[in-house]
């Protein structure tokens, strides 16, 4: 199985989410990461949903989310033409003997720290998947306190728009 | 044959005597003051709903005001929400309109969860409006509260919450469209009370706002020249119709295909009456209990031509053995069901209509001769003089129910309209009736929902008051909803009902039999033992005429008194034997090469 990521615009109505959820569980497929926002037209929503399947089941998550009502358009974000980021919240513990060591480690990965306490970091950093997953693996042994992933966001590379043509 | 039609005279039914104050019709586009349920009830005048089949209650007791001065919208009072929804069914199967039902908030709007379901699945255009508690209680558990909106999801095309009530006209607009265009199904409009009851302005029409929505209807050029050139080719060609082609009132242009190429037909369950029983090119129905030539003309074809079909499990058995030898050419309105199952090698979107119009003018301009089909023929003959669709008359002496079905057939003829519940009585009236005609064969086949028969033969006759419709049930089914018998009767639907009586749940009795080392667990419903309920009396109780038969001398006659029987609904009791089966039969987890034309016959495709 492969990852997919795809770009749904929908229309920003309540309760579409729950549409989109229930079709992907009860026609059997799991969703990976998924993440909701407002577009630059007030009236549009777009959720980047990142799913592992096969190439046919893949066509069939796409023709049956196309058949949701709400549901304007999808594309399908493939990763050397699309720009793909997460955002990790981590709350490191890092007392005064290796908080110079973390610091390290949030500059090589060009994070930020947004918070400090006595015993820890709080630091903010976004990226690809694998930089996401590689800075968490260096902050482990530190010991991490608590963490928060958001679902992944993509939008592709170049001058095109998905949005622009979505609504006639 | 007159029949009477089932709008009764004020006279006769006094719940309907009051004169209906006429109302003036403010010139299209100019907004009225009114409220949101006067705003409803306009918006289904409108829209063109003739008939609403519901029940009020407290949240939509509202929209029942307005309703009383209606005099385009009849509405008919039935005895439970689901009889409403299966109704609203069989009007829009039997009519291609779409059905309207109404119903409660909370138990009102759940009863209709099975009803819409079964609409979902065999694509019948469907509007349920209900009522909802008011806003301010929605998700504080108030009384007869139910998210019927998160519930129905999964088992509607679309369904709507409105929280506005200039938003009214809009939505069932709206709904309306979303119901009957594209893949047709069925769409809810929640309203809460106070929506209902707060003032609004009323504009018609509304100008509809569904940027998600663009059914493709318009075949592909490129596709529909690749699939003519299949279609040339093939020296085993099969046209495998389903129920896309009645919906799209297609059956003229399938007629004209199926005769320019002599290519054989078969129908499903669904597309029963999409193409004449009687012509010459029909090989019957396919599937688990289609006949041997249906059959095995699939499974040894080397092209199959899916018109609005789905290659359900029932049609295909096990997929991987399924048609081995075949390309596929699929054409559906629904672009998920092209490769769902089995992938097509020509895929078409469209509406069959289109589709078949253009596939005619493809085919006729191929410049290749047709393969010569006559072995083919010469096979399919063969199959069919061998293995012709029969039944066995039952040992014990019993009444042979494909006997009475077959009857029923015969003397109610193709222009009456059938309906059946699910199980045994509905495979042999598939399988035993012969149809002519589009539209006069509704059943439940995507869900197989018990109980289908009644409300739907209900339905069908509000929608063609002037044919007879006969419902064939079976004892178990007939127990699920015969209370809309009372509705028929009061409200006028002079309905004819065969209860197939075996005793027992007949299908499952069946599956025990072969399945279960004739373990009859559940299944004897003490119909026959102690006849309960005596049927003739049930019927005489709800307002109907009774009648019992359980000879094969007395079957005809029985038939005929019923068919003469037009002021009220009918009821047959045709006591049967018990143990009489549906055969051909593929078993449930089998490949269809493995189909039993009857009991310990299996017929051998390779060897012809």
């Amino acid at each position: 199985m492969t990852t997919h990521t795809l770009s749904v615009l929908v229309e920003n109505k309540p309760g579409v989410l729950a549409r989109v959820a229930g079709l992907f569980s009860r026609r059997g497929f799991n969703i990976e990461s998924l993440a909701v926002g407002l577009t630059e037209n007030p009236e549009i929503s777009r959720m980047t949903i990142v799913v592992a399947v096969d190439e046919l089941p893949l066509e069939q998550v796409t023709k049956q989310l196309n058949k949701l009502v709400n549901v304007i358009k999808i594309v399908e974000l493939e990763q050397p033409a699309a720009v793909q980021r997460e955002l990790l919240l981590v709350k490191v513990r890092a007392d005064a003997t290796v908080r110079s060591q973390v610091l390290e480690t949030v500059q090589l990965f060009r994070a930020k720290v947004v918070d400090v306490s006595p015993e820890a970091l709080t630091i903010e950093a976004t990226g690809n998947r694998d930089k996401i997953e590689a800075l968490l693996r260096m902050l482990e042994p530190y010991g991490v306190r608590e963490m928060v992933q958001s679902g992944m966001v993509a939008i592709g590379r170049g001058p095109r728009s998905i949005t622009a043509t979505a609504v006639r | 044959m007159t029949s009477a039609t089932p709008r009764p005279t004020a006279a006769a039914n006094p719940a309907t005597a009051h004169a209906p104050r006429p109302k003036p019709t403010p010139p299209t586009g100019t907004p009225v003051r009114v409220t949101g349920a006067q705003s409803l009830v306009r918006s289904l005048e409108a829209v063109g709903a003739e008939v609403v089949f519901g029940i009020p209650g407290g949240t939509i007791l509202p929209a029942y005001d307005p309703l009383l001065d209606s005099t385009k919208v009849r509405h008919v009072l039935v005895r439970h929400e689901q009889g409403a929804g299966h109704a609203a069914t069989g009007y829009a199967q039997a009519t291609g309109k779409v059905g309207v039902c109404m119903a409660t908030s909370g138990p009102g709007a759940t009863n209709l969860v099975t009803p819409l379901a079964d609409a979902n699945m065999d694509s019948v255009p469907v509007v349920a409006i209900t009522g909802q508690q008011s806003r301010a209680l929605i998700g504080t558990d108030a009384f007869q509260e139910a998210d019927i909106c998160g519930i129905t999801m999964p088992v509607t095309k679309h369904n709507f919450l409105v929280t506005d009530p200039i938003d009214i006209p809009r939505t069932i607009a709206e709904a309306f469209h979303l119901a009957k265009t594209g893949r047709p199904g069925p769409v809810l409009v929640d309203i809460p009370k106070d929506v209902l009851q707060e003032t609004t302005s009323f504009t018609w029409p509304p100008e509809l706002r569904l940027p998600g929505y663009r059914p493709t209807t318009r075949p592909h050029g490129k596709q529909v020249r690749e699939a003519a050139k299949l279609i040339r080719a093939a020296k085993r060609p099969v046209l495998y119709v389903g129920g896309g082609v009645i919906k799209a009132d297609a059956s003229a242009e399938l007629l004209a295909l199926a005769e320019l190429t002599g290519i054989p037909v078969v129908t499903t369950l669904m597309a029963r009456g999409a193409f004449p029983d009687s012509h010459k090119q029909n090989l019957g129905m396919p599937g688990m209990h289609g006949t041997v030539p249906a059959v095995g003309a699939m499974q040894r074809s080397d092209l199959l031509i899916a018109l609005g079909a789905r290659f359900d499990d029932r049609v295909t058995g096990t997929l991987s053995s399924f048609a081995p030898d075949a390309q596929v050419v699929h054409a559906d309105i629904d672009p998920a069901e092209i490769s769902k199952n089995r992938r097509a090698d020509v895929p078409i979107v469209g509406d069959c209509k289109e589709i078949i119009t253009e596939l005619i003018a493809a085919v006729q301009a191929e410049a290749e001769p047709a393969a010569d089909l006559a072995p083919w023929w010469a096979t399919l003959d063969e199959w069919r003089r061998t293995f012709p669709l029969g039944y066995e008359w039952p040992d014990d002496g019993t009444l042979s129910p494909q006997y009475v079905i077959e009857r029923i057939g015969a003397i109610a003829g193709p222009e009456a309209v059938y309906t059946a519940g699910v199980g045994q009585h509905q495979m042999w009236a598939a399988q035993h009736v012969r149809y002519e005609n589009p539209r006069t064969w509704l059943n439940s086949g995507g869900l197989g929902t018990m109980g289908y028969a009644v409300p739907a033969a209900m339905g069908a006759k509000f929608g063609r008051p002037e044919a007879v419709v006969w419902a064939i049930d079976g004892d178990g089914c007939f127990q699920m909803t015969n209370q809309e018998l009372a509705t028929c009767a009061i409200e006028g639907a002079p309905i004819k009902v065969a209860v197939i009586n075996n005793g027992n749940l007949g299908m499952v009795r069946q599956w025990q039999n072969l399945f279960y080392s004739e373990r009859y667990s559940q299944t004897d419903l003490g119909t026959h033992k102690h006849r309960i309920p005596d049927f003739t009396l049930l019927a005489e109780a709800l307002g109907c005429a009774g009648l019992r038969c359980e000879t094969k001398e007395d079957v005809d006659s029985v038939i005929q008194r019923a068919m003469e029987i037009n002021d009220r609904p009918v009821v047959i009791d045709f006591v049967v034997g018990a143990d009489a089966q549906v055969w051909p039969m593929v078993a449930a987890g089998t490949g269809n090469s493995e189909i039993m034309a009857a009991r310990g016959i299996r017929p051998l495709f390779d060897e012809v």
